[in-house]
């Protein structure tokens, strides 16, 4: 039995490459520090996982930022109560997501659609308002939930693991800041997308794609697509909770925003960013937008003043005017205005634009429509 | 009544949509091994009539029994997992997967069940499906477009590529939507071939067309419905010598 076929070997081994180059190759985007950097990871990851869900089963969720925020609150509660240890705080934090995803799954898989995605909103809304309310000694409410000196910790505390100073996560003994935490969460990304890529090709993710072209089919010959959608359903929730566990790892520090659906919404621009059901495609969307953002977000008035200098004064005003409603705290308008555009001009997302741009330059006479043809493309 | 070659019984079954009667005490036998053809014109009641005995919809009353397994109240997928496949009247095909990928969907749900959790091995060492559906492909001679879009084919080829996906699966019972419709003389002719190759071995088939060309060529038994009734049903010879067919249909058409 072989493992991987060759095209798939070279785009894991292209994608380990680049994932793991990026501190290099980032470096004239001013994209090579840290924090950024592990960014770039996690909602990788949380891409990725989504698009398990939305763009091989067909099923668009718009509430994966509550498994995302469950996971992280899991995962400083295992800081707190059992260790500082990153890895049980993993485990534990996929663990929980896997469990809360397989409860809200197996109710809002009851129905398909448009009033699956509602139903998944409203779950995620539920659970934002209650961390906000009823489950505030868990969440600890607007503060946050973070770590302090005096949390027992039992793990640590039975094998004799001292803590100097403030609390902070740590991978056998070894602090996780700065590119330490990059490459921790990087080696999960590579994890993520390796299993993604196996699922993709397995007779399992298979039927997830039948179940995304025709479900009704998918009866008549014989599957029960319950399950099916379910698992896909569990496994993009634990996607959202290692992602968002690793957050808290970085930093750790759980607020109840992570779940709001403005959080679950940008996952779905993402994806689709990036071109659904695709592989790298959802990566490449995540990484898009949290390097945008990074940048949109932190200009100003005062720089938009200084760009424009040259202009004549009351023409620069009036640019800073505009322009400044998508910068900043503007930036989310910036992101619609880019999703409308791709939806109507590039539906496929980049990965289109990219497949688009091959054609134009593949010049052997093509008898096949490309769609759907399984060998010329490794993305699919 | 009690004939042992009967696989499929449709029992006193009555389906109503609000005031439409639709089926109206249906009772159909189909030996094993035989050809049963359903004719009759156009809102008759066909296409319900293997809605019922699929699982697509449930009857207002009586049953349908295959082979000593009551199926009312089934699901399709379970249905289907009992030796039961349709070609539906417009295809039910996965239109965005490739042609091969089609015929290997049904190939794993009649070796790995309704639900595996099938996600360690990859689909391309999946040697003894993949093999088997090329042959499959090759039998209805499709497998020229074996990477193509399903949805990008001929309207027969989609009929020709469904046919595959059902026979692929070795069913007990076949039921053929009019598997001619909206084909060219060609198209027909080779369809028509390929049905009689499949009939050489030994499956049930039950087939609803209008072209009566097709219907003599096939069938072993016929049974008229009009209005949702049965109105004569019997050997070919017999049912084209009954006047009240020639009345309430062939002789309305030819
Ligand atoms: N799901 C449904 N709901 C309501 N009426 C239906 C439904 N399916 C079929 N009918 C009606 O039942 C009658 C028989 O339809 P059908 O079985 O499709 O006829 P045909 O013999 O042409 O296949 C028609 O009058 C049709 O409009
Ligand atoms: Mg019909």
């Amino acid at each position: 039995m072989r493992i991987m076929s060759r095209n798939d070997l070279l785009l894991f081994l292209g994608f380990t490459v680049v994932v793991l180059a990026m501190p290099i190759w980032l470096h004239p985007f001013g994209a090579a520090y840290p924090d950024l950097l592990q960014r770039f990871m996690i909602f990788g990851i949380f891409a990725v996982g989504f698009n398990i869900l939305f763009g091989l089963t067909g099923y668009l969720s718009f509430g994966h930022a509550a498994f995302f925020g469950v996971g992280s609150y899991a995962a400083v509660w295992s800081f707190k109560l059992l260790s500082l240890d990153a890895i049980p705080a993993m485990i534990f934090a996929v663990v929980v997501s896997g469990v809360f995803a397989l409860v809200i799954g197996f109710v809002s898989l009851r129905r398909s659609g448009i009033y699956f995605s509602i139903l998944t909103l409203a779950f995620a809304q539920m659970s934002y308002n209650l961390a906000y309310s009823v489950l505030t000694p868990i969440t600890n409410g607007e503060t946050g939930l973070q770590l302090n000196l005096n949390d027992p910790r039992y793990l640590d505390t039975t094998m004799g693991i001292p803590t100097a100073g403030q609390p902070v996560p740590t991978l056998l003994g070894q602090s996780l800041g700065g590119f330490a935490g990059f490459y921790f969460c990087a080696g999960f990304l590579i994890l993520a997308f390796f299993i993604a890529m196996r699922i993709t090709n397995s007779p399992f993710g298979m039927m997830l794609k039948g179940i995304k072209s025709n479900q009704t089919r998918m009866n008549y010959t014989g599957f029960n697509t319950k399950p099916y959608t379910l698992a896909a359903f569990v496994i993009s929730g634990m996607y959202a909770g290692l992602a968002g566990a690793l957050l808290a790892v970085t930093d750790p520090l759980a607020g109840a925003e992570r779940m709001q659906w403005t959080a679950s919404g940008e996952v779905v621009l993402m994806t689709i960013l990036g071109g659904a059901g695709t592989l790298v495609g959802p990566v490449i969307g995540a990484w898009l937008i949290k390097y945008f953002e990074n940048i949109f977000s932190a200009i100003n008035e005062t720089i938009l003043h200084r760009f424009f200098d040259v202009l004549p004064d009351g023409l620069d005003n009036a640019l800073v005017a505009i322009t400044s409603k998508f910068v900043g705290e503007g930036w989310f308008l910036t992101l619609g205005l880019v999703f409308v555009l791709i939806v109507v001009f590039l539906p496929g997302g980049i990965m289109e634009g990219v497949r688009r741009i091959a054609h134009l330059f593949d010049r052997k006479p093509k008898g096949r429509p490309g769609k759907a043809a399984p060998q010329p493309q490794p993305a699919e | 009544m009690t004939n042992p070659n009967v696989v499929l019984h449709v029992a006193d079954v009555h389906k109503r949509f609000g005031g439409l009667h639709a089926l109206a005490d249906i009772d159909l036998q189909v030996e094993e091994g035989q050809t049963h053809a359903i004719i009759g014109p156009n809102g008759a009641g066909k296409s319900t009539l293997l809605n019922v005995i699929i699982g697509k919809l449930a009857p207002t009353s009586g049953q349908v029994v295959f082979d000593g397994t009551i199926l009312t109240g089934r699901k399709p997928y379970q249905i289907n997992q009992l030796g039961i496949a349709r070609v539906f009247q417009t295809p039910e095909i996965f239109a965005d997967l490739s042609v091969l990928h089609n015929v290997m969907i049904p190939a794993l749900a009649k070796r790995d069940g309704a639900f595996r959790l099938n996600m360690l091995r990859g689909l391309d060492s999946e040697t003894g499906i993949l093999r088997e559906s090329e042959d499959m492909l090759e039998d209805v001679g499709m497998f020229a477009s074996r990477e193509m879009a399903a949805g990008s084919l001929s309207r027969g080829d989609k009929r020709r590529m469904e046919l595959a996906m059902c026979l692929i699966q070795h069913p007990r019972l076949l039921l053929l939507d009019e598997p001619t419709a909206g084909m060219s003389r060609h198209d027909t002719n080779t369809t028509i071939e390929l049905l009689k190759k499949i009939k050489s071995r030994g499956m049930t088939k039950v087939i609803i067309e209008h072209d009566m060309h097709v219907v003599f060529s096939l069938a072993d038994k016929i049974s008229v419905l009009a209005q949702g009734r049965i109105i004569a049903d019997g050997t070919p010879d017999q049912v084209r010598g009954n006047p009240k067919v020639q009345e309430a249909y062939l002789g309305g058409t030819h």
